[in-house]
């Protein structure tokens, strides 16, 4: 099996088919964000738009995603280096930092509702709901493949195959990603 | 051209020159992938049998999609005849008065049309086209042994048939169908008080259209991996047939655009559900006034028809392709200009992006932003004409075989000069303003998106049949099926540009109170007659495929075309995994027709002696 791999990544496959297809699925992921940012333009430009300004802990919320990030990025150093401590842990809390991301971000909603921003209210508002809860539920997505990574991290004797290094790179760029993806649309709000 | 039997076998080529990429050592005894009724038939992961599932969806769903426009042709040819006939099927649909005349419920009329937009544009020309030919040709043309992710292939179809069990539901909905145009346009499609289609209706459309993306993502996501990633050796990309550079650019076009659909919906969904206000403002509806401030409905149209319009070249682009193909194969030249084809596909898709807004200009939109859009959309009429230019040069002077197949694909060639033209007119914002909403419109797109298409299709199914099913489809009622369909899809469309420069608006009902349109009353009942006829033509073709799928002639060798593609050098019917021992190498473009004596020099042959292959 091993050498089937090779002679086929030595003269076509310089990169997984699974890891291209991942890359392909999150252009077309970004796209959607990059339409919700463009009506955001043009419904701003339209009028009838009330300003405000975005409450502090979105902001705060953005190095807690990137953390959990770095966090990720030094477990995957751990797996190819053969460090299974740094691997399982930072894994573990790649992954706790993800979770408390989304509940900041339920409380940044809590805290757009105590000024008075509504749902229902200015699409102005709504944009805010809409955006960051789109982009919720694809952290969301990410925690899920991440429980996977953490299951296959002590499940699963340490050995790093191929195979399993792959698989992490999916959930590794999958996260950073969704991390980038925040930060592009809090400075899209942000210069708004 | 005798000289043909110079040529190496196939055979001796795949075992002595072939890529063994140790396939079959791990598929030892059972196949996984068709080791029972279910995982070969229903769930299977095999290409060729994904692409059958979704050619069998397809053809279902045109069935419907154009009995539909039948129904409402009825009501637009003879308005005054009774329907009556019919309430068995549409019930409370059809609504009879008290002297007995039943007449089509005008809610329901637009329910038609509306789904006859949505399952024609959706359902059969972007899954039925793109969902069948990619998957059956990408692996096979490129030398793959499968898609780059068989399971995300097989969730394509599927997800694909669970948009259709859904749609297919929201027929029988007691408030109907959605009824507000395949495009769904708000507030008509947000507020279930305007309309009863805008109910439960709306809501099983927008769930089905957004299962539908998810078909259309995975389904991309696999075709530009397997492209990109799963070429066999010798395969560059300026050697793959424009079929699937087709394929490619179409992916692409695809995952770039319908996401942004997805975006319109959401906020679409929302507006219905959750009371935000993207698209509604100050709206007086039954002498109520919404509290809904600040949105903006003209928002909707710029998402959707930033797929819309790519939408619309994700439809041609495969036929395009497919086109190609069968002129270079049945005339037995190469194609000519392969490269400013593949250009002109690419530009086109790039084009594709940038002219949304032309079918906004009576919208409100910024009279000076229309310029930008105009001048773009006048461009893809150079890139287009190349293609014309080239197709008709690849004709010329061929050794034409008149095959079905070829009839198609010529057939195609000819209904995309004829609405290609009518492009001209439209893409022009000042002549919109006359033209906006009229059958010249209907007749435009009906034509060089519609009709086009389904040639390209129709040229695709009857050419890779033998591909497909190991048997030929019976020419004769081919050539039946080809002329009935020809004539009919003119004479239907043609008299729909009068109807159109005199101003008769589409989606109408009724014109009876309008005199000024009575005058083609004679001839919208003309056009649905050659509708009905057309429509029931379409019989041939559908008996003719099963018939033949089960008693048609036997294909007896490989490459009953002399084609140079690498489908054909794989089994008659190809098992799992394409070719039974090694993938093929290639050593040419696919293109090799009437090249130094020799009729054709399938792409495995390797160079002859004193011989150049990239002269392309």
């Amino acid at each position: 099996m091993a050498t089937v791999h090779k002679d086929r990544i030595d003269y076509r496959n310089k990169i997984h088919p699974h890891k291209l297809a991942l890359w392909v699925a999150l252009g077309s992921i970004l796209m959607m964000f990059v339409a919700l940012t463009s009506a955001y333009v043009v419904k701003r430009a339209a009028g009838n738009w009330l300003d405000f300004d975005l409450p502090k802990i979105f902001y705060y919320n953005t190095f807690v995603i990137l953390l959990s990030s770095v966090f990720l990025q030094m477990s995957y150093k751990g797996f190819l280096k053969g460090k299974e401590y740094v691997y399982k842990y930072m894994l573990v809390a790649a992954f706790i930092m993800g979770l408390a991301f989304v509940v900041l971000q339920y409380k940044g909603w809590l805290a757009l509702h105590s000024i008075g921003i509504e749902l229902s209210g200015n699409p102005s508002g709504s944009f805010i709901y809409v955006i960051s809860g789109f982009h919720a539920l694809h952290v969301l997505g990410g925690i899920v493949a991440l429980i996977l990574a953490l299951v296959f991290a002590f499940k699963l004797p340490y050995k790093p195959t191929y195979r399993r290094k792959n698989r992490f790179e999916l959930v590794l760029h999958y996260w950073h990603f969704i991390g980038f993806l925040w930060v592009y649309l809090l400075l899209f709000l942000f210069t708004q | 051209m005798e000289k043909n039997s110079l040529l190496i076998d196939d055979e001796k080529l795949l075992k002595e020159n072939g890529f063994n990429d140790h396939f079959h050592e791990h598929h030892h005894d059972e196949d996984p992938y068709q080791s029972n009724f279910f995982s070969k038939y229903v769930f299977s992961m095999d290409h060729k049998m994904i692409a059958k599932q979704f050619l069998i969806t397809g053809m279902f769903w045109a069935v419907i999609g154009a009995a539909m426009s039948v129904i409402f042709r009825m009501q637009l040819g003879f308005p005054e005849e009774s329907m009556t006939w019919i309430k068995p099927l549409l019930g409370k649909w059809i609504v009879v008065d008290s002297a007995g005349v039943g007449h089509l419920a005008t809610e329901f009329y637009y329910a038609l049309v509306t789904m006859h937009g949505t399952i024609i544009v959706f359902f059969v020309l972007t899954a039925g086209l793109s969902g069948t030919f990619s998957n059956l040709l990408i692996p096979l043309q490129i030398g793959a042994r499968d898609m780059a992710s068989p399971l995300l292939n097989m969730l394509s179809y599927w997800f694909f048939f669970l948009a259709g069990v859904i749609m297919f539901l929201s027929l029988f909905a007691s408030t109907g169908p959605a009824s507000g145009g395949w495009v769904a346009y708000p507030p008509l499609s947000v507020l279930p008080q305007a309309s009863s289609g805008s109910g439960v209706g709306m809501t099983l459309w927008l769930v089905s259209l957004t299962f539908f993306v998810v078909s259309v993502l995975l389904g991309g996501i696999n075709y530009i991996t397997t492209v990109l990633n799963l070429r066999t050796k010798g395969m560059s990309m300026w050697r793959m047939p424009l079929t699937v550079w087709s394929f490619f650019i179409t992916a692409i076009i695809g995952l770039l655009s319908f996401p942004v659909l997805v975006s319109g919906f959401l906020l679409l969904m929302a507006d219905r559900s959750l009371g935000t206000s993207f698209y509604l403002s100050e709206i007086f509806i039954n002498g109520q006034a919404l509290d809904n401030v600040g949105g903006s409905p003209i928002l909707y149209q710029h998402l959707f028809w930033f797929l819309g319009h790519p939408e619309v070249y994700i439809i041609i682009l495969p036929a395009m392709g497919i086109s190609s193909e069968v002129l270079s194969t049945h005339s037995r030249k190469p194609i000519f200009g392969y490269k400013a084809m593949v250009i002109s596909i690419a530009s086109i898709a790039f084009l594709s992006f940038l002219v949304w807004a032309h079918h906004m200009f009576m919208s409100g939109m910024n009279p000076f932003i229309s310029n930008f859009f105009v001048i773009f959309t006048l461009i893809i009429a150079v890139p287009s004409a190349v293609k014309v230019f080239n197709w008709i040069s690849t004709l010329y002077g061929g050794s034409i075989r008149l095959n079905t197949a070829m009839l198609y694909a010529i057939g195609f060639v000819s209904m995309f000069i004829s609405g290609g033209l009518t492009g001209i007119y439209l893409g022009n914002s000042a002549i919109d303003i006359q033209m906006h909403d009229t059958y010249f419109v209907v007749a435009h797109f009906h034509i060089v998106m519609g009709v086009a298409a389904f040639f390209g299709m129709f040229a695709g199914i009857y050419h890779w049949f033998p591909k497909m099913y190991g048997r030929f489809m019976n020419e004769t009622l081919g050539k039946l099926h080809f002329w009935g369909t020809m004539i009919g899809a003119y004479l239907i469309f043609w008299p729909m540009h009068y109807l159109g420069l005199a101003g008769v608006p589409r989606r109408y009902y009724s014109f009876d109170v309008f005199d000024t349109f009575s005058q083609f009353q004679s001839l919208n009942a003309f056009i649905t007659v050659v509708a009905i006829c057309t429509f029931f033509l379409q019989i041939v073709f559908i008996a003719n495929f099963f018939h033949s799928i089960f008693f048609g002639k036997k294909v007896t060798s490989k490459n009953p075309w002399k084609s140079n593609t690498l489908e054909w050098t794989t089994p008659i019917m190809p098992g799992h995994g394409n070719w039974p021992g090694n993938i093929p190498t290639v050593h040419r473009w696919p293109y090799d027709y009437s090249k130094d004596g020799f009729d054709y020099i399938p792409q495995i042959q390797p160079p002859l002696e004193g011989e150049t292959t990239e002269s392309h």
